[in-house]
Parts: C-alpha cells; sequence; structure tokens
C-alpha cells in the first residue's frame, strides 16, 4: 500500500449508531458479552452491547470513569494520560471475579470518505480475577480508513487475561495498535495476535513487568499478500525478578507482501532468574515478498535465560514430495503444510469455539478467498466445513 | 504387459552421473529385492518411480502399465498405484496422520472420479489397517512421524501402504532400524496385502528382511547399474562374499 497522504483522511466524528445496527460478528457455537466500537466511538446504551454482565464489572466511557469511578483512574495514575472530553472505553473487573464467558469488544469501521480514527481504552483486571477477551477490527466496506488505538490494560496481582486480537481490515485501511499491558505479582497473560488481512497494519506490543512471578505468552500470526505490510514491534520489559515471556511470532507472506518483526526483551538489572524466549518463524511464497526479522536483547543481569531463533524459508520441499507422493495435490500439500504452520500458533488457545472459528478463517484466507462479502472482508458466518479440500474452488 | 519396465535408465544430478543404464521388469504378483553397496543409486532409482524432479533422467524409459511414467507427476503415479516407502520418513508437524490419510485417500479417489470416502468407512478402514502392522492407537492422533522412534516411522509407512492399497510398492530400506519383532511385523504386514495383482520392490542391506519377505528376484545395483540378477539365494551368496566380488 502507497503511504498515506493523512491531509486527506478526515478525522472521524461520533457517528449515528443506527448506521451501525446492522452488523453482527457472531461466533457460531460461542457466547460472548458484545461490546461495540463504531468508528472507535463507544456507546453506553448501544442495544447491541451485552453488558450487563455483573453488577460489579463496570463498561463504561472513559468520561463516564472520570466522573463516576475517579478513585480507580487515579490509583493507576491515568489522568495524565487521559486529554480533556476523552473518548474511550473503559472496562474495570473488580476482584476475584472469573468469568468463563469472554467480552468480544467490536471495532466496526465504517468509513464513507477517507478518515482517520483514534480510540482509546482502558482496562483493568482485579486481583485473582480471571478473563477472556477478544478483540476485534473489522472494516465493513472497502472505503480508505486509517486507525489507531492506544489500549492500557493492567493485569492485578493473580489475575489472568487471555487476549485475543483479530485484525481484519480491507485492503486500502491501515491500522496501529499500541498496546501496552502491565502485569503486577504472579500474573498470567497469553495473548494471540492474529494479522489476517490489511493495507498496513502496524503493532506496537508492550510488556512490563512491574511483578514477581508472572507470565507473558505472546503469539502472533501474520498473513499478508498483494502489498500488504505488517509490523509487529514486541517490547517485553523485564523489571522485577522470576518473570517469565515467550514471543512466538509466525507469518506467511505472498506477492510483494512486506513484514517486520522486531522482538526486544529488555532485562533490567535486578531483574534476577528471568526467563525470556522469542521465535519468529516466516515462510515467503514468491522472492518479492520481504520480510525483516530482528531479535534485540538489552540484558543488565547476569541470571538470566534468554534465547531467540528466526528463520526465513520457503514450504518444506522433503515435506512437499512425501505428502504428493501419497496422492495430495501439490497445492493441497501446500494448503496442508500452511495451515499447520500457522495454527501452531493457536495451539495455546483455550477457547475452543473460537479456535475452530479462528482455523476456519485461516483456511479461507489461505485460500484466497477474501473480499467475497460485500458487507464484510471475511465470511465468517458461513462455515468453511471439515478440512475437505474442494478443489473446485481453488481453481 | 508387465507391470513395470525400466529401459536403459540413466540420470543424473548436478551433472553428476548416478544411474548408467539400468533395465528391470516387474511383473504382477512379483516380489524384487534390491541390495548393493551404500551410494551406488538404489533410493535415486526409487525417486525417479515415485517422480521426484531433482533428478535427470538422461536417458531410457519407465513404462508402467503401459503408460510413459516419467510424463506423470508425483500425485499422479500415487493415483495410478504407485508407492514409495521411505528411506527416511518425513516429519510433517501439524498435520494429523488422520487428516494426511484422508486427504490423500480422497485425493486418489477424485483422480479416479470417485466420491470422497464416507468418513465412517475411513474410521474403519483406520482401525484395520492399524492393527496389520501394530501401530500404537495414540500414535494415530499424532502428527506425521513428528517425533517417532525410527521403527514407529517405518511402521507408518507400511500402515500408509496399507491404507492406500497400491498396485506397485517400493520399499526403500523398510527393515532398518527395526528390532526382531518389529521387522516380523512390518514382514508379516507386507506379506499380507501381496497379491497376484500387486508387486512389491524391496531394497535392503539384510538378506535377514528376505527369511521373511521371501523375494521371487535379487538383484544388484552396483555402480548405476544392476550387474547381477537371480532367485533369492543370490542374497546368501552376497552376504557372504560381499560386493567386491562382483568386479
Ligand atoms: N540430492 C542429491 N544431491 C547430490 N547428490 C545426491 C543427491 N541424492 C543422491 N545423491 C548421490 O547419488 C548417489 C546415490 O545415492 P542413493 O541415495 O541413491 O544411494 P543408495 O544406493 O540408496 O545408498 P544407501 O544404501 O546408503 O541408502 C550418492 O553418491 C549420493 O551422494
Ligand atoms: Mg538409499
Amino acid at each position: 500500500m502507497a503511504s498515506i497522504d493523512m491531509d486527506n483522511y478526515k478525522k472521524a466524528v461520533r457517528p449515528n449508531e443506527e448506521d451501525f445496527i446492522n452488523f453482527s460478528c457472531n461466533i457460531s457455537q460461542l457466547k460472548t458479552f458484545r461490546i461495540n466500537q463504531y468508528n472507535g466511538f463507544f456507546f453506553e446504551n448501544n442495544k447491541n452491547n451485552e453488558i450487563s454482565i455483573t453488577k460489579d464489572i463496570i463498561i463504561c466511557t472513559i468520561q463516564t470513569a472520570i466522573e463516576k469511578h475517579h478513585s480507580i483512574i487515579e490509583s493507576k495514575n491515568l489522568l495524565n494520560s487521559i486529554e480533556q472530553n476523552q473518548e474511550g472505553l473503559f472496562i474495570y473487573i473488580p476482584d476475584n471475579i472469573s468469568l468463563e464467558i469472554p467480552l468480544q469488544i467490536l471495532d466496526v469501521i465504517k468509513a464513507n470518505e477517507p478518515i482517520s480514527i483514534e480510540s482509546k481504552s482502558i482496562i483493568i483486571v482485579g486481583e485473582d480475577s480471571h478473563i477472556k477477551l477478544i478483540y476485534c477490527d473489522d472494516t465493513v466496506n472497502g472505503n480508505i480508513s486509517s486507525t489507531e488505538s492506544n489500549i492500557n490494560i493492567f493485569l492485578e496481582n493473580n489475575s489472568s487475561l487471555e487476549y485475543y486480537k483479530m485484525e481484519n481490515i480491507n485492503n486500502s485501511s491501515s491500522i496501529i495498535t499500541n498496546t501496552n499491558f502491565v502485569l503486577a505479582n504472579n500474573a498470567q497473560l497469553k495473548t494471540f495476535w492474529l494479522s489476517i488481512n490489511g493495507g498496513n497494519i502496524k503493532n506496537n506490543l508492550n510488556v512490563s513487568f512491574e511483578g514477581e512471578y508472572s507470565k507473558a505468552d505472546l503469539n502472533g500470526l501474520y498473513l499478508a499478500d498483494k502489498e500488504q505490510v505488517v509490523d509487529n514491534l514486541v517490547y517485553v520489559s523485564h523489571n522485577k525478578p522470576n518473570c517469565s515471556s515467550i514471543q512466538n511470532y509466525k507469518g506467511i507472506l505472498d506477492d510483494s507482501a512486506r513484514a517486520q518483526f522486531k522482538g526486544h526483551i529488555r532485562v533490567m538489572k535486578y531483574a534476577s532468574f528471568t526467563e525470556a524466549m522469542q521465535n519468529n518463524r516466516n515462510i515467503l511464497l514468491t522472492d518479492k515478498a520481504i520480510v525483516n526479522t530482528q531479535p534485540f536483547l538489552e540484558i543488565y543481569n547476569d541470571d538470566v535465560k534468554c534465547s531467540h531463533g528466526a528463520t526465513v524459508g520457503q514450504l518444506d520441499e522433503s515435506a512437499m514430495f512425501y505428502m504428493r507422493s501419497r496422492g495430495i495435490s501439490e497445492r493441497s500439500a501446500r494448503m496442508l503444510l500452511m495451515f499447520a504452520f500457522c495454527t501452531e500458533i493457536l495451539s495455546k488457545a483455550s477457547i475452543e469455539e473460537l479456535v475452530d472459528k479462528l482455523q476456519d478463517i485461516i483456511k479461507r484466507r489461505l485460500h484466497g478467498e477474501l473480499s467475497s462479502c460485500e458487507n464484510c472482508v471475511l465470511l465468517c458466518n458461513t462455515p468453511c466445513g471439515t478440512f475437505d479440500i474442494d478443489m473446485s474452488k481453488i481453481n | 504387459m508387465s507391470l513395470l519396465e525400466i529401459k536403459d535408465l540413466h540420470c543424473s544430478i548436478k551433472g553428476k552421473e548416478i544411474l548408467k543404464g539400468v533395465n528391470l521388469t516387474v511383473n504382477k504378483g512379483e516380489v524384487h529385492a534390491i541390495m548393493g553397496p551404500n551410494g551406488n543409486g538404489k533410493s535415486t532409482l526409487a525417486a525417479i518411480i515415485a517422480g521426484k524432479d531433482i533428478f535427470e533422467v538422461t536417458k531410457g524409459e519407465v513404462i508402467y502399465e503401459g503408460k510413459n511414467l516419467l510424463e506423470l507427476s508425483v500425485e499422479e503415479r500415487a493415483a495410478e498405484g504407485i508407492f514409495l516407502g521411505f528411506q527416511y520418513p518425513v516429519e510433517i508437524p501439524g498435520v494429523s496422520i488422520s487428516n494426511f490419510m484422508k486427504t490423500a485417500i480422497n485425493e486418489q479417489r477424485k483422480y479416479k472420479g470417485l466420491d470422497p470416502m464416507p468418513t465412517m468407512e475411513f474410521m474403519k478402514l483406520m482401525e484395520e489397517k492399524k492393527k496389520i502392522v501394530e501401530l500404537d492407537a495414540k500414535l494415530a492422533n499424532r502428527s506425521v512421524n513428528e517425533g517417532f522412534s525410527g521403527g514407529e516411522k517405518k511402521k507408518n509407512e507400511i500402515f500408509q501402504m496399507a491404507m492406500l492399497n497400491p498396485t506397485l510398492s517400493i520399499l526403500d530400506e523398510t527393515d532398518s532400524g527395526l528390532d526382531i519383532d518389529a521387522l516380523r511385523i512390518v514382514a508379516s504386514g507386507v506379506n499380507a496385502l501381496r497379491s497376484s495383482e500387486n508387486s512389491t520392490i524391496l531394497i535392503t542391506h539384510y538378506q535377514r528382511l528376505l527369511d521373511y519377505i521371501v523375494p521371487d528376484f535379487v538383484h544388484v545395483l552396483f555402480e548405476g547399474e544392476i550387474v547381477k540378477s537371480g532367485p533369492k539365494e543370490l542374497a546368501l551368496e552376497l552376504e557372504e562374499k560381499g560386493y567386491e566380488w562382483l568386479r
């Protein structure tokens, strides 16, 4: 995608809710508590929201939070980062709450002219609370948009968060995510960052260990073709002892797509017994596709276990021959190998219904079935079925 | 008509000639053993029959069921009934054996104009064939060959052969790395699949295998040519005298 000339973009204004009502994103077989954002704006009273989960959980605009929940905002020193009349979403999960049903934030992007969207969210997961969150960005038409989202997420002592980020926007649109996770003691974070489609995607992911015995398991998958660009800049800062982090990112690039992976691990002087791992694997399907992978280890402590690895390659030729020698066509063998490569990223995901759906989406993406729906980039609601490859759809 | 006819086959890789005029005829129902020193072209011959394209055939022809085999793609050859048991089976992380086999069977069926195999039938077939090679039920749910021991990989090759029911099987050192029990299991698997309609080429270094799977012919592939052929007793003679005797 050509570089974005921001002058031609109009800053998105709070849209008319009614324009968005028809869009829904259901994950078959999975109940979620849905929170809708339209062009980055959250509407507290939107009838598509399903936020009356329990009385204690707070889901509101940042303005409401400042008015009604000032002490929470102050306790996190958030006031400095909040501008006057700041729009945005505020989620507060009090202590001792375990939700089996995931929260789902749906960011619906609908541009009628080139627009730039800026959104902000603050999410706090209280002590001993356990939450799953699915965050989807979807463009619902092919028009140009540019989205920047800033999210601050706090995991309090003994809490856990499983965080799924789905990026699925049209080829004329760009998205920048700035996501900061702050982990207190014994907190467990798992992320699954799936950049399925988009003209230009840039993910800045920061994880900061501010307590001991916490874990961050950061998984990512990017699929890019045509002229698409995907950058993942991961920064993990080990500020306290006894924490561990894993970065496992994978990508497949076709046509002239470009990707960048920068994984920065910083281990501070007092952060003894840190374990930090990083792995980035890439498959390039053409010789025009480019990937730039850079590990960066900044270590000020001797008592650490750190490792990093990166590979850039083609599909395994010997596996291709092996599969074809059993009668599997070249095309199907490629599909099976790519699919297996991708879905490994989901092996630690616990929401089975979502994994099924994500596998379906990945399958479709690999089959090149994008842009086949008028309303949405993906045909999410029609399942792809079992993994019998229907050759008639491919050739 | 012979099942397979190889005539004066020459091939090379990166300019180095490996096969230097191989002649071999295999009829339906026969078992042929190919022996020969390391690095003399046995696996190369097997790979050319299966369709590996890194080898350049410079001369000669391979006729299979009256067709020019060298014109067919790897997967077409498989669907035509050719099966290669690999000397070094390949690990395919993330692809389960059942998914792998289901895809293989259904694509072969598609080639033949048949509908996909119903799932129930497929499951029954899996159960039945797993028994033949005593393949651990747990292995079948794992990724293809991933983390398998050497012997398990070889068993898995015979399992796949049983699933695909080929006309011509080429088993490249399927016996190496097997303990005595596993050897007997694999051999009885091969014997169970033997019929007057299909043929087997066994590549091996050990006469021992041929006690279990009795061949109709033994050939010696030496420096890129079949220099000697004979009945099963030839294997014993080779074991006694070594290959230098052939010079
Ligand atoms: N991909 C390749 N590139 C270069 N040389 C090769 C390649 N494959 C095979 N060769 C060479 O071809 C020759 C024959 O190899 P091949 O694997 O056919 O031997 P073999 O008879 O099966 O030996 P073994 O008994 O050790 O399995 C060897 O010299 C080998 O190094
Ligand atoms: Mg060999």
